[in-house]
């Protein structure tokens, strides 16, 4: 699996390579856009002392970890968000036609060294704040810090094929209508796909941000929680992780059965 | 190769609040052998797309049994498709802003063909169906016939006994619909490809297939090979007389005369009347310049088995 995906996303890089010129282009918009958050950052970084009891070196290093895991996701596989315009335009039944996973066709759509992009303001910002933290490096500090990046990443990338299944299931009338009569000619239009779409973004960021990062960071940093929840909720990343993996496996699953025995 | 018994899917399918259940394949039932040309016929919306989604195991049967290559699609979809090819005519499994040469690498991967059989196919494939000139131009750039030629090659790198074909020579030009034709058959003869094949274009089905199979509402309406068609739904034949001169309708006992146009007439033979013994009649009794016997074409057939 592993294998096919470095493969189909090795082809799409080279593919992408092939037209220099808008890549360049592309990679050109992307260190801008890039720079510009950084300075955002700057900014934040020297004008501000303190945000609600956390030092800006602490806020940083919230918001480093955040990005770094949402980026990672979003490069792995957040090209699935685009199932909902394969369904539209009938391409799924040349995806579900190929011996891979839907899943991992779809991940590594279009894969191009531009995505790698979104990870240099997150991880710019955690290389510039980890030495600025002040804390006593325990061994437990030093594993958490990959174990919630990796815990936060898994997470993101669940939720992010959890809210693309919800695509099988709002479709369904139109590909009925399109089984019967040798559809493809009717493009409606899609509204729920586009409410799909910001609904992703705002579950994705929402739910499940306490686990990606504000439970492991409060051990991190030391600091106690506001909340008062058991200490034992600073380490449930990695399960909470696991949970959310086998709810998307089995929501992909079922919707795709869906899918595939619309109405019956 | 293909065992479909008494396969039924049903859809329901909701409009302004109003759920209807729709039945699109209706208990059908067939088999094919290995190394079979069978066209699939039927109107639009009849069932054939759902067919053929079937046998792919895009679509689960609502009923009946289905089994492809030893295989149950439904169940083992992603084995299944290592040994069949798909070609939909009106939309492409290579991807739009690829050249074909890097969406054919992908297709290697993706069937995980090695290197060098991928090279010695796309050479064969590309000799016979003259994919040089525009292996490096990208999918969404190519002719409709360049690129149905290119999802054919896609279709058949990883060389599967069975090709299953949806309408692939629709909106075609008839330089390629030539091309993929003869490719088809050639296909079939010489490495004994099974193929299914679902078309529109009842030319394609009288160049290429052994075998008609014709759905319509769901159930399968005919099952043979063309001649028996042809008799089964008792089209007649045509004659078309040139006399030397205009004259009043020929009257012959069991012919009708349908059309006169000047010295041309057209005569219509039924089933079970010899042919040769009304052009005798007709050339004993008048001056006769020209005459043709015009078999009935398979648009007229099949337009009276759907009426039927």
């Amino acid at each position: 699996m592993v294998r096919t995906y470095g493969l189909l996303a090795w082809t799409w890089m080279r593919a992408a390579a092939q037209h220099p010129v808008s890549m360049s282009l592309i990679t050109v918009g992307v260190i801008v856009s890039t720079g510009l958050d950084l300075a955002a950052i700057a900014i934040i970084f020297a004008r501000t002392r303190e945000l609600a009891g956390f030092s800006v070196a602490e806020v940083m290093f919230l918001y480093g970890t955040a990005g770094t895991s949402f980026a990672v996701a979003d490069i792995l596989i957040g090209t699935v968000e685009g199932l909902g315009d394969h369904i539209k335009h009938g391409s799924l039944d040349a995806i579900l036609v190929r011996p891979v996973s839907p899943l991992i066709q779809l991940a590594t759509e279009e894969f191009s060294p531009r995505r790698i992009g979104k990870l240099v303001p997150p991880v710019t910002v955690l290389a510039l704040v980890l030495p600025r933290l002040h804390l006593a490096w325990t061994l437990g500090r030093i594993v958490m810090v990959p174990v919630m990046l990796l815990s936060g990443a898994v997470i993101f990338g669940a939720l992010w094929v959890l809210t693309a299944s919800l695509q099988f299931l709002i479709t369904d009338s139109r590909e009925a209508m399109n089984a019967v009569t040798y559809g493809g000619g009717t493009l409606t239009p899609y509204p729920l796909t586009v409410f799909g779409k910001d609904f992703v973004r705002g579950l994705t960021f929402m739910i499940p941000l306490a686990f990606v990062n504000w439970e492991p960071a409060l051990y991190i940093l030391g600091h106690p929680d506001p909340l008062g929840l058991p200490a034992a909720v600073r380490f449930a990343s990695p399960a909470v992780a696991a949970v959310l993996c086998l709810l998307a496996a089995r929501a992909w699953r079922s919707g795709l059965r869906h899918y595939r025995s619309t109405g019956s | 190769m293909i065992e479909v018994r008494d396969a039924v899917k049903n859809f329901t399918i909701r409009s302004s609040g109003v759920r209807t259940r729709v039945t699109a394949v209706d208990g059908i039932s067939f088999t094919v052998g290995a190394g079979e040309f069978v066209g699939y016929l039927g109107p639009n919306g009849a069932g054939k797309s759902t067919t053929i989604k079937m046998l792919t195991g895009i679509l689960t049967a609502s009923s009946g049994s289905v089994r492809v290559a030893g295989l149950d699609p439904s169940r083992q979809r992603t084995t299944l498709a290592r040994r069949i090819g798909v070609v939909f005519g009106q939309r492409t499994t290579l991807w739009w802003d690829l050249p074909l040469r890097d969406s054919l690498t992908l297709i290697r991967h993706l069937y995980k063909v090695e290197s060098r059989v991928h090279r010695a196919r796309l050479d064969e494939l590309t000799e016979l169906l003259g994919l040089g000139p525009f292996l490096g131009t990208p999918v969404r750039q190519l002719s409709l016939g360049q690129r149905m030629r290119g999802d054919l090659t896609a279709a058949l790198l990883h060389a599967p006994p069975l090709l299953v074909l949806d309408e692939p020579t629709i909106g075609l030009d008839v330089v390629s619909k030539a091309t993929v034709r003869d490719f088809l058959q050639r296909l079939n003869a010489e490495q004994g490809t099974t193929i299914l094949l679902t078309t529109h274009d009842l030319g394609d089905i009288e160049r290429l297939c052994d075998r008609v199979m014709i759905i319509d509402h769901g159930r399968l309406a005919y099952d043979g090979d063309l001649d028996t068609l042809r008799t089964t739904v008792d089209a007649e034949r045509v004659l078309i007389v040139d006399l030397e001169r205009a004259s009043p309708p020929i009257r012959i006992d069991g012919v009708e005369t349908v059309r006169v146009e000047g010295p041309r007439q057209w005569l219509t033979i039924p089933r079970g009347l010899n042919a040769a013994a009304v052009v005798a009649a007709v050339a004993r009794r008048h001056e006769v310049r020209d005459i043709a016997l015009r078999e009935p074409d398979i648009e007229d057939v099949v337009t009276r088995l759907y009426l039927r």
